[in-house]
């Protein structure tokens, strides 16, 4: 059950979701398509405030927006010539590709009303997360969540390994 | 929040559906914070700043406008106005247009979750501590957009080394944080100043001696995420002009300019939230207040929470206009080498503190509170004996 507010606020995320999504995929300019990615990204924290997830919104801002939207600016924008439409963004097999975007819709069409979505029973008072994604964490999930640190510790010296490799350290004179 | 829709529904609006109402309340009480409070802030801040720069340097400063020039920045404001709205032929005009209000966005978001008293508060989040540095986040992609979108190399550099500052320094404002979030096991803002008390001596800070360290780091990075000397590099006047506001003139450029001085506000109030006991008053205080009127505890609350978030403001606008700019390289070196591994020293200093003291230890709170009351009299001692030597006229006021 949803209230009008939260009819109202679902419509609007979604508009701006879906707007942002088609910037995305129709910008002719790079650039823009990773702006665009700014909207998506705070619609979808917008809807985990919708499900209650207060916890999960603020995490998808904070790593989205400020780690990874911010992680590909760099990237899009240290790229020379990253705004000429002919160098970056090419329309390449426009033919072919059209059967497959209308597969593709078909079968994510019928994915979503076959589906039986789960509902909640009864709308469920919103409770704060936090404590409860924490104990879960360091419980029940412990080892996988070990395993993750684990591995992300090996990918950030993996990459210091690799960009020092070659760099000469100068000596102050 | 809620409450006060549902007063309003009950009692004034009959035909009005409630969810109508709710929002009406919502989009009216920011609107209310921005406009009563957060525009008269910065633009007061704007002017007390440029009179103390004026002072430090030996200056008079505005002082024509009103009284003491205090209405200089009303002239600013009307001037800045009727300016002729300019963007450069080579700038990318939607990113342009759009960048300064995701600047402005990211720091006004912020006043939703920050307290002003113990029920003046727009909307006490749960997850509050959290939610204020994800939108500082959206600030740092404002400002990548605006050095991108002005077409300058200027703005370019700018807009870089301000993403680069805010997303290095992110780390050690998170873990200095989390000192304070394990100490009151919450993240709503509330929650945590209720853990404290009105004394110096029940705060946050004094509780263990990995807290003033805490302390120090969290006030040191959020004054370069905000972009503020000495870590000023993203608008260094030296290299950059004026970095990614260089392209910038008129309405569009105070909107940026504004931002940065709410943002003065907001670390003074986050570094009173998580260490200085925030609007907390004595209990006997708090009680005859309580008699006299109903909302008199409230005003109380918020003028004690004001003053400190004042010694802030000044601290960091003295900080600006004494230190030097640090170098780029200096910059990365102060975050990842020395502040991040200190802030992950402090953290499990304060989780081993809690496990082998969980009552904490009185003697060494009153020491560390006695320790920064001297170091606090220096200050003030130093100040007094710096005016006195340049022969200035002797009260500490920044408006004479």
């Amino acid at each position: 059950m949803m209230t009008p507010m939260q009819d109202l606020a679902f419509a609007a995320l979604s508009g701006i979701v879906i707007a942002a999504g088609c910037l995305i995929a129709f910008s002719r300019n790079l650039v823009y398509s990773a702006f665009a990615l700014l909207g998506a990204f705070v619609g979808v924290a917008g809807y985990f405030v919708l499900l209650g997830a207060d916890f999960v919104a603020v995490i998808q801002l904070l790593v989205y927006i400020g780690g990874i939207m911010v992680l590909y600016l760099f990237a899009v924008l240290m790229t020379s010539g990253i705004g000429d439409v002919t160098l970056t963004n090419r329309s390449i097999a426009t033919k072919a590709s059209a059967p497959l975007c209308i597969v593709l819709i078909i079968l994510l069409g019928k994915l979503i009303y076959t589906t039986e979505w789960y509902v909640a029973a009864e709308p469920t008072e919103i409770a704060p997360t936090t404590a409860a994604i924490g104990n879960a964490l360091l419980t029940e999930y412990l080892l996988p969540f070990e395993l993750a640190s684990v591995l992300l510790l090996g990918t950030l010296v993996g990459t210091v390994a690799l960009a020092r490799r070659g760099v000469k350290v100068i000596k102050k004179s | 929040m809620e409450q006060l829709a549902i007063t309003i529904h009950e009692n004034y609006l009959w035909g009005a559906p409630l969810w109508a109402v709710n929002l009406i309340v919502m989009f009216g009480a920011s609107a209310v914070v921005l406009m009563l409070f957060v525009a008269p802030f910065a633009g007061i801040t704007s002017f007390v700043e440029r009179r103390i720069a004026a002072r430090i340097q030996d200056r008079i400063g505005p002082n024509r406008v009103g009284p003491q020039g205090i209405l200089q920045f009303l002239a600013d404001g009307i001037k800045s106005l009727m300016k002729e709205d300019l963007i450069p032929t080579d700038a990318d005009k939607p990113l342009f247009i759009l960048a300064p209000y995701l600047v402005f966005l990211g720091m006004f978001t912020t006043f939703v979750a920050i307290p002003f008293s113990s029920k003046l508060i727009v909307s006490d989040l749960n997850v509050g501590l959290l939610f204020i540095f994800a939108t500082s986040a959206i600030t740092a992609v404002g400002l990548v957009m605006a050095g991108w979108g002005s077409g300058s190399k200027w703005s370019m550099l700018g807009g870089m080394r301000a993403a680069a500052q805010i997303i290095s320094y992110e780390i050690p404002t998170g873990l200095a944080a989390l000192c304070v979030i394990l100490l009151a096991g919450s993240l709503s803002l509330q929650t945590i100043i209720a853990g404290q008390g009105a004394y110096p001596w029940q705060w946050y800070l004094f509780n263990n001696p990995f807290n003033p360290l805490a302390f120090f780091i969290l006030l040191a990075s959020l004054v370069a995420e905000g972009n503020r000397a000495p870590f000023d590099l993203p608008e260094a006047e030296s290299e950059l002009v004026s970095g990614y506001n260089t392209e910038y003139s008129g309405m569009r450029f105070l909107f940026i300019f504004f931002a940065e001085w709410a943002n003065l506000y907001i670390i003074g109030a986050l570094v009173t939230v998580l260490f200085l006991g925030g609007w907390q008053i004595p209990v006997g205080v708090s009680e005859w207040a309580g008699g006299v009127a109903s909302w008199f505890p409230q005003v109380l609350q918020f003028l004690t929470f004001f003053l400190k978030v004042l010694v802030f403001v000044f601290l960091i606008i003295q900080l600006r206009w004494t230190l030097p700019r640090v170098r780029m390289d200096q910059l990365m070196e102060i975050c990842w080498k020395y502040l991040v591994p200190v802030a992950f020293v402090c953290v499990m200093g304060v989780a081993l503190w809690m496990i082998i003291w969980p009552e904490g230890l009185p003697w060494m709170t009153y020491l560390l509170t006695a320790v920064a009351g001297l170091i606090v009299a220096y200050y003030c001692y130093r100040v007094i004996w710096q005016l006195r030597n340049t022969k200035a006229t002797l009260e500490f006021n920044p408006f004479v």
